[in-house]
């Protein structure tokens, strides 16, 4: 198989997760779910940016991608804090 | 917060972050990157490590006030645009020198100073929001 082929598979797969991501954010009915979403949303876009960027063969498009990989990450932490702040009351 | 998975997980992700936002400040002359974007990255790497420890260590860490980053990053963006008007007569024109085999100008000086500046609004931001989740 050839390189862009895989990239074009990769995204396709990947913009279903981000869909089903999507579904369970606008759904999820307690607020765990949506943050949980939120976080599967924020890797499956760090996934896109790389397979973008092997299509368009952009080297410089990966760091974007390791950018929202990385904020996503604290992202995610500080509403954990959020939720955990919000039972104790 | 106390749990071990993130105490772990944020002692390597911390300097990826302030490392990776030092790679985006030096890169940011030619190609995406720069002061504002490092800067945020930096200051995530912050948040995280206030998140982790308590806002009060990420305060300690910073030595001092957000308000005194924001004034020295500030400060120093201005001051860059000062040698181009003096050589140049053109406020902010980039005057290039080399340090050590490496090109370094004014506008590293002003990247810097956004640099600078992003921490502290940030953190100014996030501090004002964790102390309003505290009382």
């Amino acid at each position: 198989m050839s390189v862009p082929l895989v990239a074009e598979a990769a995204l396709a797969v990947m913009s279903v997760a981000f869909a089903m991501a999507t579904v369970r954010l606008l759904r999820g009915p307690r607020l765990a779910d949506r943050v949980m979403a939120l976080d599967l949303a924020g890797v499956t876009v760090a996934g896109m940016i790389a397979a973008m960027a092997l299509l368009h063969n952009q080297p410089v498009q990966v760091d974007v991608g390791l950018a929202v990989a990385l904020v996503a990450f604290v992202g995610t932490i500080a509403f954990a804090r959020f939720i955990e702040k919000g039972e104790e009351r | 917060m106390n749990s071990l998975i993130l105490r772990t997980g944020a002692t390597f992700v911390m300097p990826l972050l302030l490392v990776f936002s030092v790679f985006l400040l030096i890169r940011g002359h030619h190609l995406p990157g720069g002061g504002f974007a490092g800067g945020l990255v930096a200051a995530a790497s912050l948040t995280l490590y206030g998140l982790v420890n308590g806002m009060g260590a990420a305060k300690a860490v910073l030595r001092a006030s957000p308000e005194i980053w924001i004034a020295g990053g500030l400060g120093l963006a201005v001051l860059s645009g000062v040698p181009g008007l003096v050589l140049r007569g053109s406020f902010l024109a980039p005057i290039w020198g080399t340090l050590g085999g490496v090109k370094v100008g004014t506008p590293l000086a002003f990247d810097l100073g956004v640099y600078l500046l992003v921490i502290g609004v940030v953190l100014t931001m996030v501090f004002a929001l964790s102390e309003e989740g505290q009382a």
